[in-house]
């Protein structure tokens, strides 16, 4: 089981942890939400959990819950320039549909 | 396509989206104001409810009711209405030397005009924040959520006290200006002559019933007014007096009812937009029926267009720049969709002039397209315009001479410092009168603030070393600063500009907004539980075309799509409790069709895997 990022995306986390001065790595979870099902968590981590997995990419910690793990192996974490907007993309193999804007997803 | 950010921990879901920043261009017209936004790949002006992209620039106040803003304004009677205020922002009684349809009063502290209505004296300031406040609506309403912030134009000839009042506005109608933005630059943004590196711009706007023309540098990204001129009586309006007039002479009337002329002067409008595509257009009028040609058209504008190409020569002129300098040519304005003033344009400068934009949007959408870039929604290029400061700013010293310390076109922010000295044996008091203008006696310049350096050690005339400091910030306030080197002892100000609103006025005018909270509270919980009932019924539309045909029986679904129909009607209205009841009740008939979804999901994903791999975790 494994949750990847892209070159791009890892550059980028590191700069923004660099700016936050703080931080092991980035969490990268599922929630329960709304109608359609589960949308992503995305935060940084200070602190590991005992539980959780440990995916190391390009020199970048991505922390996992087991439970999330469940739903997100195999994701590649992209980062992405969409006309004005930029920011992070998950490519979830896991993901059978999404609600009309893509904010959550059902498995 | 959605993106995310790095959220800090525990912050939960609703922090991880990106949100674009609601950031909005305000086009603050004489006759006409209009709010645009930039999205994901297009700038668009937001129209209001009723498909209405204008905005009158006109209010209407009544005894014992709450102001009227555009096009109903127009039509509303019992109380006063005002138009064209824009003329009277940041000025005085004794500035104004035109006939104006209103009362105007002293504010008797020798600020700005007030004008008499049958509610009340108001000021020009509180007639554009009625105006900011119903575009700033729109466009809430329209966005979904409150505004970021909002970059408002005003002309490039505005001195410091009319863009003050600008400013007071916008903090009356309580939206947040990220910046003022000159009119020209604004409109030459719009056609992305920003990204250009050098260049030398006219910008030709003719609307309804005034004439700019701004000569404009392009350096290194920044723009630079080289010189502005114009008409503040002369526009679109005159063409269609114009040929109002022709219509009586051919028809052999007199039209001296002011409705009739009204209703003439529409006919007449028309006939000119008939034009701007044909080439004749039958009139009648009355008993008289005849044909209006393009020649006609010509004979009676011509004299207007050549006006205002005098005054660009006179721009031309004073900047001492030759029409082949030229790189660009922009018209704006509505009046510049008449062939003849774009081929007239054309002829003079010599060069197809720019107007592919509609010309009374222009303005708007370049304003919008810096809000976005202010706000902070597209941080990949920083393409920031630099402000520059419209007038010099300077010290009055001996024999009412202005000594500047800051020239015009300066950007901003900046720091600029010079030393005087005292002019007396044993001189203690410095006394410091700020001022703003291009000439050189004081008296011809407009009096921003006056204080004074106290405290300055008995010396020999021109011995004392007085450093004066001039700091503009990013927003354009100006703070002043004096100190006396050898002693340390210093004074400052941050200047208000006399012509400015004072700070209690200010004040009063917030707290009367305080008073009106209460309805646009109301107003703005209708509309939270509008974009929520939306926001519910796309999501359910969504799973319904995912799941609906799998999930549910034709019974069922067709409950979801009555009980969707039914808020779908109740959105549009104004009933905030029915959309909230409405919105929950769907809420609670879809959750089953929810759980079925997850539970379904659920076993999507546990398929084909071992139990032992899965049973730790639930």
């Amino acid at each position: 089981m494994a949750i990847s990022l892209t070159e791009s995306a890892a550059k980028h986390v590191a700069s923004q942890l660099a700016a936050r001065g703080k931080g092991v790595g980035i969490r990268v979870g599922v929630t329960t939400t709304g109608c359609s099902g589960m949308a992503y968590v995305l935060e940084f981590v200070d602190e590991l959990a005992g539980e959780d997995s440990v995916f190391d990419n390009h020199g970048i910690k991505v922390i996992v819950d087991p439970k999330s793990l469940l739903y997100l192996d195999g994701t590649e974490m992209d980062f992405v320039k969409n006309g004005l907007n930029e920011g992070f993309e998950f490519h979830n193999p896991n993901v059978k549909g999404e609600c009309g804007c893509g904010e959550s997803f059902t498995v | 396509m959605v993106l995310f950010s790095i959220a800090e921990p525990g912050q939960g879901r609703a922090q991880q989206v990106i949100r674009r920043k609601r950031a909005v261009g305000i086009d603050l017209g004489t006759t006409n104001s209009l709010v645009a936004v930039a999205k994901e790949d297009k700038v668009d002006v937001i129209a209001d409810v009723h498909g209405r992209r204008l905005l009158p620039s006109v209010v209407h106040y009544a005894v014992d009711s709450a102001p009227v803003v555009g096009d109903e304004a127009l039509n509303a009677t019992g109380g006063t209405t005002i138009s064209s205020s824009k003329r009277l922002m940041g000025r005085g009684l004794t500035d104004i030397h035109y006939q104006v349809p209103y009362t105007l009063k002293d504010s008797g502290d020798g600020g700005m005009v007030l004008i008499d209505t049958v509610a009340g004296a108001v000021s020009p300031v509180q007639v554009a924040a009625d105006i900011l406040k119903t575009l700033a609506q729109r466009a809430e309403t329209s966005l979904g959520g409150e505004l970021d912030g909002v970059v408002i134009t005003v002309p490039a000839y505005f001195d410091e006290a009319q863009r003050q009042a600008t400013r007071a506005a916008a903090r009356i109608a309580g939206v947040n200006v990220l910046r003022l933005l000159s009119e020209p630059t604004a409109a030459a943004v719009a056609y992305g002559l920003d990204k250009q590196l050098e260049g030398i711009l006219i910008i030709y706007d003719l609307g309804g019933g005034t004439f700019d023309v701004s000569l404009m540098r392009l350096h290194n990204g920044v723009f630079e007014v080289l010189a502005t001129g114009g008409n503040s009586a002369l526009g679109g309006d005159d063409f269609d007096r114009a040929i109002a007039d022709w219509i009586c002479r051919q028809a052999t009337v007199v039209v001296n009812a002011a409705v009739d002329y009204r209703r003439l002067l529409k006919l007449a409008r028309a006939a000119k937009h008939a034009l701007t595509t044909g080439e004749r257009t039958p009139l009648q009028w009355g008993t008289w029926a005849g044909e209006f040609s393009r020649t006609q058209l010509h004979e009676l504008i011509d004299g207007y267009i050549d006006a205002t190409l005098s005054a660009c020569r006179r721009v031309l002129r004073d900047a001492e720049i030759a029409v082949g300098d030229i790189t660009d040519v922009v018209l704006v304005g509505g009046s510049t969709r008449t062939p003849r003033v774009q081929d007239k344009v054309r002829t003079f400068f010599g060069r197809e002039p720019l107007c592919s934009i509609d010309p009374d949007e222009v303005v708007a959408l370049g304003a919008a397209l810096q809000a976005d870039v202010l706000a902070g929604n597209k941080y990949g290029d920083a393409a920031l315009l630099l402000d520059v400061i419209p007038l010099s700013l300077g010290i009055e010293t001996m024999g009412g001479l202005l000594e500047k310390i800051i020239p015009r076109n300066s950007t901003i922010p900046l720091v600029r410092a010079q030393e005087f000295t005292t002019f007396k044996d044993g001189q203690t008091v410095m006394s410091l009168h700020v001022y703003q203008g291009e000439r050189e006696l004081v008296s011809d310049c407009r009096s921003l603030a006056r204080f004074d350096l106290r405290g300055i050690p008995p010396m020999v005339a021109g011995a004392a070393r007085v450093r004066v400091t001039f700091q503009v910030d990013a927003d354009g306030l100006l703070e002043v600063q004096a100190e006396e080197v050898a002693s340390g002892v210093k004074s400052s100000i941050v200047v208000k500009p006399s012509f400015g609103l004072a700070e209690q006025d200010i004040a009063g005018m917030i707290q009367s907004s305080m008073h009106s909270a209460a309805a646009d509270k109301v107003r703005r919980s209708l509309r939270e539980k509008q974009v929520e009932a939306q926001r519910h019924m796309e999501a359910l539309r969504a799973a319904l075309a995912a799941d609906g045909d799998s999930l549910l029986d034709a019974a069922e679904r067709q409950d979801l799509q009555n009980a969707m129909q039914q808020l779908a009607a109740a959105a549009t209205g104004e009933d905030a409790a029915l959309i909230e009841r409405l919105t929950e009740q769907l809420n609670n008939q879809s959750r089953d069709f929810a759980a079925r979804r997850m539970d379904a999901g659920i076993k999507a994903a546990l398929a084909g895997q071992r139990l032992d791999a899965v049973g730790d975790n639930f």
